[in-house]
């Protein structure tokens, strides 16, 4: 035992001789979480819009009106047609409005700058209800779970995702493999130690340095944030161990297949950082993928963590809804640490 | 300036690279991978809107509004059921996004000249879908309405519609916006850590020292760090582009020369910032997480995903220190709206000030000696 | 300013890392065309003081001239003028011998003629014509640390550094270095060379024996034996870094 606390305090102090690291390692997760809290949301708010007017009278003042008063658009100014143009083409306009009367009779018109698709979307169908009158609408809205829809939300469950792959898995490869490379792996892999010890010996310091992010996540998503706090918080803490572990896993598997720091690097950035910002669900909804890619979205063990800290985060679902997610996590972890552990005894 | 010197360390950082088992293959496969996959992947837009009704009315006019809904393009009566609680259960098993509930009595009040309300709840778990779906809902259940009120000849309150024209982008394809936004991202992930790969492994095998203490002048030695990287920059941005009017048939509206121009000065800003950083690690490890920590911030606050215009305020007054902002603006004017320097002299001057900046800290962070 | 009897004349340099003082107050002449032996235990100081010398490390205080240039503000200028090779092997693994060749004497300004006519000499010289054109990583580490002792000559510095030449090679391959370090210092290069290897302290001109940061013993390998009244120079070296604290 004594054997594996001094591998342990060795670990821990190679750690904190970086501590540049470390802080990136700690204060990253923290400027995600309030970066995607407060500042990143896709909402559509204050179209900055302009107004080509044909011929004013009291009917285009009082629409003109109602467009300054509502705090969904910001009224850029009246223009000239040419001026318009202008402007919409060097991004300082998202839309115009273009209001002519003929006959009494007032038509308006609404271009919009269609480069940005979701905001011109949005931009028109705003501009067709501020200008359609506020007429009760036979239909009521409300949101459930997320009422005040904050993107946050959203991204909590992402943003843990991804924070322990990358602490886990590219982390742990590249200090095994830079071990390896600087042949003291091989010191150890000669003395009485067993190999057993030694693996662990490299993944405890790692699991504690997760385990200290996990609560730090949690305590800023429940409070800051303010992510509804429920018992089922409790099953995000046992589900986000597995999730570790298994991150752990792939570390360690990597580590066995390549032989330097950069290839380490190489292979845990692409192999798991880019799918799992881009294929787990985290920012692009899984079911907007074309079929091939959900597929290959299933092998993401971050997609099956993701879906199942938004049933667990934001729905605050019983426990059984998420069963399939861990069920599948479990099956990843033993599958990879089975293999881990048999390379890692070959390499030997 | 020491342009003999320069001229063989180019030569040796292009042999390197040549031989190096990686680094070919990674600058023609990253473009191919990410403009040819996170297209597919990064659609935002809201098709298959699953919709759960309660229809407590079983009237014609419930059926007709269920029926309507069912076969605009977008949206998909997934179920039909009785009670709300059933309805709920369907969005949490994830098969429904909204819930439309139509009360009892409702054709009955409606044609008795009362105002009834129908009744939709939005899945806020996924906020753009919950959202943008329930816009669509309730369009369609408005026309449905309308049409029915038309043909029973009842008013209910004129919608103005109004012709829309969008501009640039007249299919409002979503692909067309990501599209040059995706060649930022292929030129800060290459131009970004390659660099700092470069030197760092320079440092590690201790190759970094016997040039320190060699007559190499500090700028001569960065240079021959950075202009390979505006090299393969410029190289990635044409197999970008090429992708982008192969596979998806967009080509630029504007010039192409104020592409490679913008592209030119945003490589030395992200070489720059990978030489600075490397300059000031001791790891590999180290460096990398580093430059990770920036690429994230540069890829979430440049406006790529999300646009910028709908963070809060104090956030988009710091998008104007993340230089890539002004890229992915030249990129997306350029690409759609056929802009121009006329148009677009600020952010290049931006970009510019950038480039210059991050490379005098390069060339200063350098140390020969310790 | 050059003098032409001392290409190394260093006074009081001193070098403190926070508390630890590296090298402290080393004074030190080497004369023109000497083969100087730089020796002392492992952390006695002596890369560090190398260091120094070279322009790699700035002193904390003290001063002098390197090559007729001062250490402290000119080291670009003093780069010009000597060669370095350094414990680690630090050509460019994926470069060939040529290109390595090549790529450092272009840096210290040989004209392109000169340098293919240099290189095929040295290649001819070290038997590696075979292996002109092959990646330096794949030759054997002997072959290796001949190379850089070679791109680091070849364009005549007045001044080599040698910063353990010869650490972990077999003893026919140091003699063919040693071989090698004669011949430079017979073209009128004077070779400042850090080792472990007492023997080898026998080949040089003059000696100096580094212990905790400072130098306790400097002259030639026969006035030392003397002085110590030691037999080798093994025994002088025992004699004198007995009471080293730093190991």
């Amino acid at each position: 035992m004594s054997i594996f606390r001094s591998l342990i305090r060795k670990e821990v102090l190679h750690l904190l001789r970086d501590p540049r690291t470390v802080t990136v390692v700690l204060v990253m997760p923290v400027v995600l979480l309030l970066l995607f809290g407060f500042a990143i949301s896709t909402e559509v708010n204050g179209v900055r819009l302009l107004a080509v007017v044909g011929q004013h009278t009291d009917e285009t003042h009082r629409l003109l009106e109602r467009f300054r008063s509502n705090p969904c658009f910001t009224l850029e100014g009246i223009v000239a047609p040419h001026e318009a143009d202008d402007l919409l083409r060097q991004g300082k306009a998202d839309a115009v409005l273009v209001l002519r009367t003929d006959g009494g009779q007032l038509t308006h018109q609404v271009i919009t700058d269609a480069s940005n698709t979701n905001l011109a979307q949005t931009a028109t169908a705003y501009i067709e209800s501020v200008a359609s009158g506020e007429s009760s609408s036979p239909i009521v809205l409300h949101t459930l779970y997320n009422p005040q829809l904050k993107s946050a939300y959203q991204f909590v469950p992402g943003i843990m995702g991804m924070i322990f792959i990358l602490i886990c898995s590219m982390m742990t490869s590249v200090s095994i493999v830079s071990e390896r490379e600087s042949s003291t792996m091989d010191l150890l892999l000669v003395s009485p130690v067993r190999p057993r010890t030694i693996i662990l010996g490299k993944l405890v310091p790692y699991f504690l340095l997760s385990c200290l992010l996990l609560g730090l996540m949690l305590t800023l998503s429940y409070t800051v944030l303010g992510l509804p706090f429920s018992p089922s918080a409790l099953h995000v803490v046992w589900l986000s161990l597995l999730y570790i572990i298994l991150a752990l896993g792939l570390g360690m598997l990597v580590s066995t297949l390549v032989s330097t720091q950069v290839a380490a690097l190489l292979v845990s950035g692409m192999l798991f950082m880019v799918p799992v910002i881009m294929l787990s669900g985290m920012i692009f909804p899984v079911e907007n993928m074309p079929v091939a890619l959900q597929g290959v979205s299933c092998l993401i063990p971050a997609r099956w963590y993701i879906s199942a800290l938004r049933v667990l985060m934001i729905q605050q679902l019983p426990v059984r809804h998420i069963l399939p997610q861990t069920a599948v996590l479990a099956l990843m972890t033993l599958v990879v640490l089975t293999l881990a552990a048999k390379k890692f005894n070959l390499r030997k | 300036m020491q342009t003999r010197i320069l001229r063989i360390l180019l030569k040796k950082e292009l042999t390197l690279m040549l031989r190096n088992p990686l680094i070919p293959r990674l600058i023609v496969a990253m473009p191919l991978l990410v403009m040819l996959v996170i297209p597919l992947v990064a659609d935002l837009d809201v098709k298959d809107v699953g919709v759960a009704v309660v229809d407590r009315d079983h009237s014609l006019l419930s059926r007709r509004l269920v029926a309507d809904m069912d076969a605009s393009a977008s949206l998909t009566v997934t179920a039909v059921c009785d009670t709300y609680d059933e309805a709920l259960r369907h969005i949490e098993r994830g098969d429904a996004d909204v819930v439309l509930t139509i009360p009892s009595g409702y054709f009955r009040d409606l044609s008795g000249g009362k105002s009834p309300h129908l009744d939709l709840s939005a899945n806020g778990v996924n906020a753009t879908k919950g959202i943008l779906g329930a816009q669509y809902a309730s369009r369609s259940l408005l026309q449905t309405l309308t049409r029915w009120s038309a043909e029973e000849g009842t008013a209910l309150p004129e919608a103005a519609t109004a012709s829309v024209l969008n501009r640039y982008n007249p299919t409002l394809n979503f692909r067309n916006y990501m599209i040059p936004a995706l060649m930022v991202v292929l030129l800060i992930l290459i131009c970004g850590f390659l660099p700092a790969l470069n030197l760092v492994s320079e440092k590690e095998s201790g190759t970094i020292e016997a040039m320190n203490v060699t007559p190499v002048g500090r700028f001569t030695f960065v240079l021959s760090k950075l202009i390979p990287f505006w090299a393969i920059g410029l190289l990635v941005v044409t197999v970008g582009m090429l992708v982008g009017w192969l596979v998806y048939g967009l080509v630029p509206a504007g010039h192409i020369a104020y592409i490679y121009l913008a592209a030119i000065l945003f490589t030395l800003v992200m070489s720059g910032l990978g030489v600075s950083i490397a300059n000031r690690s001791s790891t590999l490890l180290q460096s990398i997480f580093v430059m990770f920590a920036f690429i994230v911030i540069f890829q979430l606050m440049g406006g790529l995903f999300t646009p910028i215009a709908s963070m809060p305020r104090w956030a988009q007054v710091l998008t104007y220190a993340i230089p890539p902002r002004y890229f992915i603006e030249i990129m997306r004017a350029v690409y759609l709206k056929g802009a121009g320097i006329a148009d677009l002299w600020q952010q290049y001057a931006a970009l510019a000030a950038f480039a210059l900046l991050f490379c005098l800290v390069a060339a200063k962070t350098y140390r020969k000696r310790e | 300013m050059k003098t032409s009897e001392n290409v190394i004349s260093v006074r009081h340099l001193t070098k403190r890392f926070g508390d630890f003082t590296a090298v402290d107050d080393l004074s030190l002449d080497v004369r023109k065309g000497e083969i100087f032996g730089f020796l002392g235990a492992n952390g006695a100081g002596k890369t560090t003081a190398m260091r120094m010398l070279c322009g790699l490390s700035r002193p904390t205080s003290g001063s002098g001239t390197v090559a007729g240039f001062d250490i402290v503000r000119q080291p670009e200028d003093i780069k010009r003028h000597i060669g370095y090779m350094s414990q680690k092997f630090s050509l460019y693994g994926q470069l060939t011998v040529r290109e390595n060749l090549t790529l450092f004497a272009t840096i210290y300004g040989m004209p392109a003629s000169d340098i293919r006519r240099k290189a095929d000499e040295a290649c001819r010289a070290l038997g590696m014509d075979g292996v002109r054109d092959r990646p330096v990583r794949d030759l054997p580490l002997g072959w290796k640390q001949r190379l850089a002792f070679t791109a680091a000559t070849l364009h005549t510095p007045d001044i080599v550094f040698l910063d353990e030449p010869t650490g972990g090679v077999d003893p026919a391959t140091r003699r063919k270095f040693w071989e090698m370090i004669y011949r430079a210092s017979s073209e009128g290069m004077t070779l400042f060379v850090t080792t472990h290897y007492l023997d080898e302290a026998e080949y040089c001109h003059r000696v100096s024996i580094m212990v905790d940061g400072r130098i306790r013993a400097l002259d030639s390998p026969a006035g030392l034996k003397q002085q110590f009244r030691a037999a080798t120079m093994d025994e002088v070296f025992r004699i004198v870094a007995q009471d080293a604290r730093r190991t």
